[in-house]
């Protein structure tokens, strides 16, 4: 008989709060500079989300999802792959996706509504943002069940949030990459809300990591808040991918710190000590901005410096996406097949008429 | 009589119907604390408690499964699909279950479930989030489809999917939940799924329309009727079952139809109109029938996608050429 109770559940984190190493924990096989880049991009990358917030208000974007808490789950377990790793992402994990290369200029495009926002530049392995809730975990179990047919040695990385793990594609996900031993890593960002429903409606199960143990898999849990710990996990999972030894699923248990979403009201549904807790006292940034400082490997002037040159790339990937000519409907006709046959190049024809006569106007 | 939007009074439909009927029970995502995301089930929590507005987890089939399972068990289930675009996850419980249940046991069991989902477009959502999915379910024998274009249509309409006795997919067009305001009456009304409402008389062409492009029939109608040409508009109000004889008088009376919806034209419910109009009433007929739909591409992205959707001045130009026979 199996007891969920009985279960051992292990919690993985390298840091305190105060940026200490934890007692009997080791450094992963990181260099100076490699740390200092992954703190970079947490900074950037909080940088660009609330940049994102702030021109949503000014109506230059669409609604938008932002990721700000989620930094070290994400370039973490990002920073673990190398270039020609696939990754399959959700609509919040831009941050995972331009530390693999994504163009902060796409993502832009993206959520202005634009019908080049879901266009991945040739050579990237990076899936289009996927909307439907868990749908991409099976796509990242396909990828990886192919990558292993051709006897290559690329991992699939797919990227969902605790609210996923509810859904049946999930479950197959994990099931059939299991029973292929395919070489995938299900990254799951558990940061306590799928929109405004608590984690504990979402799953009776104590952890999410264990729900790899009935499929036969290896489950992790994390600290999602704790970069060095997921990069950690990552790695390990990664390796056991990469040499055969099949798929994992990886729980990084993290916090959303913003809304669902721009047209989220968050104080409808979540107590504002819950998120001043998790905001002032678990700040995966802060940290590692610890850790690095006692290590001596940053300052404030370093950081001062830094946030300016982020802003400018920052200014200068909006300035690239607001110059991009704006989408007209004609090209909607464009990539529906290979080629569009009659009666769609009929309907294109039609709407570029409708377009030049209101034009002419 | 208070005056409402749409949302407000497919919210009062549900408190009405819950207040009377305690097996109505409501399940989706956020419906409970957070009210829906829309708003549509606000209050209804605090009021009902948690076992009758539950919160489920992220699972729509999951959601429309366990709804069959309850109405088989006595309960009266509205489940809500957060957008319409999410039903494909739940296909399978819908068309190859709901729909079936009744068929497949010769009688014994049925599943008189109420869907209701948000949907249609000009409101700048993600992808998925604007489709219109009518057709794929009236392809569906054994559910009903009701799309109400107004506030007073709602309330009737949403209080007569949950006293029907087949599951119905209830579809809220997202445009109109706080496009205008309405009387509506405070007590429970019915208005009956399946007749159609003729919205505007006129003489020479009909307009078949369904949620939004009912006001634009309706607007298109009065800038023809300044270039003198009488357009009379039916809002269909239910797109399963299609409300023939309403359309066949109307078209006894024009001779020229047109059908105006959001959905892809492909294969979609104004094809379905036109093709019985021409079975049933052919003769009646003097131009050709058009159609104005949204086109044969996955609904796009939220920049372009005012001109994807039926137009104002689309329908004028289809107006204009079927006046010319
Ligand atoms: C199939 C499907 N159902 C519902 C939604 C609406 N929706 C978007 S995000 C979300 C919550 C997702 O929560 P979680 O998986 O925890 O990810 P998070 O948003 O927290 O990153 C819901 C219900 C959707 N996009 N797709
Ligand atoms: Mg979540």
């Amino acid at each position: 008989m199996y007891d969920e109770t009985d279960l051992n559940h292990e919690f993985v984190q390298l840091l305190n709060e105060d940026g200490t190493m934890k007692e009997h924990e080791s450094l992963p096989n990181l260099a100076d500079e490699q740390l200092v880049d992954m703190y970079e991009w947490m900074v950037k990358m909080r940088l660009f989300d609330e940049k994102m917030l702030r021109m949503q208000r000014q109506g230059r974007i669409g609604t938008y999802a932002p990721f700000s808490g989620q930094e070290a789950a994400q370039i973490g377990s990002a920073a673990a792959l190398r270039e020609t790793d696939w990754i399959f992402p959700s609509y919040r994990e831009m941050a995972a996706c331009m530390h693999h290369g994504y163009p902060m200029k796409q993502a832009i495009l993206y959520t202005k509504g634009h019908l080049q926002g879901g266009y991945t530049p040739e050579g990237l392995n990076i899936f289009p943002v996927q909307i439907i809730i868990a749908g991409q975990t099976l796509h990242a179990a396909g990828c990886a069940i192919a990558t292993k047919l051709k006897g290559e040695d690329d991992v699939s990385v797919a990227y969902f949030g605790d609210g996923a793990t509810s859904q049946g594609d999930f479950h197959e996900a994990l099931n059939i990459a299991s029973v292929n031993k395919a070489p995938v890593i299900f990254f799951c960002q558990n940061n306590h809300w799928a929109i405004s429903v608590p984690l504990h409606l979402q799953t009776a199960s104590q952890t999410i990591a264990q729900k790899a143990v009935a499929y036969g898999m290896k489950g992790v849990q994390v600290d999602g808040n704790d970069i060095l710990a997921v990069y950690k996990v990552m790695q390990d999972a990664v390796n056991r991918a990469r040499n055969g030894e099949g798929p994992m699923l990886i729980e990084a248990v993290t916090y959303r710190q913003g809304p669902h979403t721009t047209a989220d009201d968050p104080t409808k549904y979540r107590d504002a000590k819950e998120v001043a807790d998790w905001v002032e006292n678990n700040d995966p940034i802060r940290r590692f901005h610890r850790f690095l400082e006692q290590k001596g490997l940053i300052s404030d002037e370093r950081i001062a410096a830094l946030k300016e040159r982020f802003n400018q790339e920052i200014e200068q990937a909006v300035q690239e996406a607001e110059a991009v000519e704006p989408s007209t409907a004609d090209q909607a006709f464009d990539y529906v097949y290979d080629k569009p046959h009659k009666l769609l190049a009929e309907q294109k024809q039609e709407v570029q008429r409708l377009l030049a006569e209101k034009g002419g106007n | 009589m208070a005056q409402l939007t749409m949302v407000e009074a497919i919210r009062e439909a549900m408190r009405l119907e819950m207040e009377n009927d305690e097996r109505i029970v409501i399940l989706g995502e956020d419906v409970g604390k957070n009210g829906g995301v829309f708003r549509a089930t606000d209050g209804l929590q605090a009021q009902f408690g948690a076992n009758r507005v539950m919160d489920t987890p992220l699972a729509e089939s999951a959601i429309v499964g366990t709804s069959i399972g309850m109405a088989v068990n006595g309960l009266r289930p509205i489940a809500e699909i957060q957008f319409l675009g999410f039903i494909y996850e739940t296909m399978d419980q819908v068309a190859a279950q709901a729909a079936r249940l009744r068929f497949r046991s010769a009688g014994r069991f049925t599943a008189p479930i109420v869907i209701r989902s948000p949907y249609g477009g000009g409101v700048k959502t993600p992808e998925l989030h604007s489709d219109s999915l009518e057709a794929l379910f009236v392809h569906t024998p054994g559910i009903k489809v009701v799309m109400p274009s107004n506030p007073y249509d709602a309330k009737g309409l949403l209080i007569s999917a949950i006293r029907d006795e087949n599951p119905v997919l209830f579809l809220e067009p997202m445009k109109l939940y706080r496009a205008f305001k309405m009387d509506v009456p405070e007590e429970a009304y019915e208005i009956p799924i399946g007749k159609a409402n003729v919205v505007r008389e006129g003489v020479d062409v009909t307009i078949v329309a369904w949620g939004p492009p009912v006001l634009l029939a309706k607007q298109a109608a009065e800038e023809a009727e300044k270039k003198g040409i009488s357009v009379e508009v039916i809002d269909l109000r239910t797109v399963q079952p299609i409300d023939l004889d309403a359309i066949l008088s109307s078209v006894e009376k024009t001779s020229r139809l047109i059908i105006v919806h959001e959905a892809v034209k492909s294969a979609g419910v104004g094809g379905e109109i036109a093709a019985l109009v021409s079975e049933c009433g052919l003769f009646s007929l003097a131009a050709p029938i058009l159609r104005v739909t949204g086109y044969d591409t996955p609904y796009p992205v939220p920049s372009i996608e005012d001109d994807w959707l039926p137009t104002v001045p689309r329908l004028m130009n289809a107006i204009q050429h079927v006046m010319q026979f």
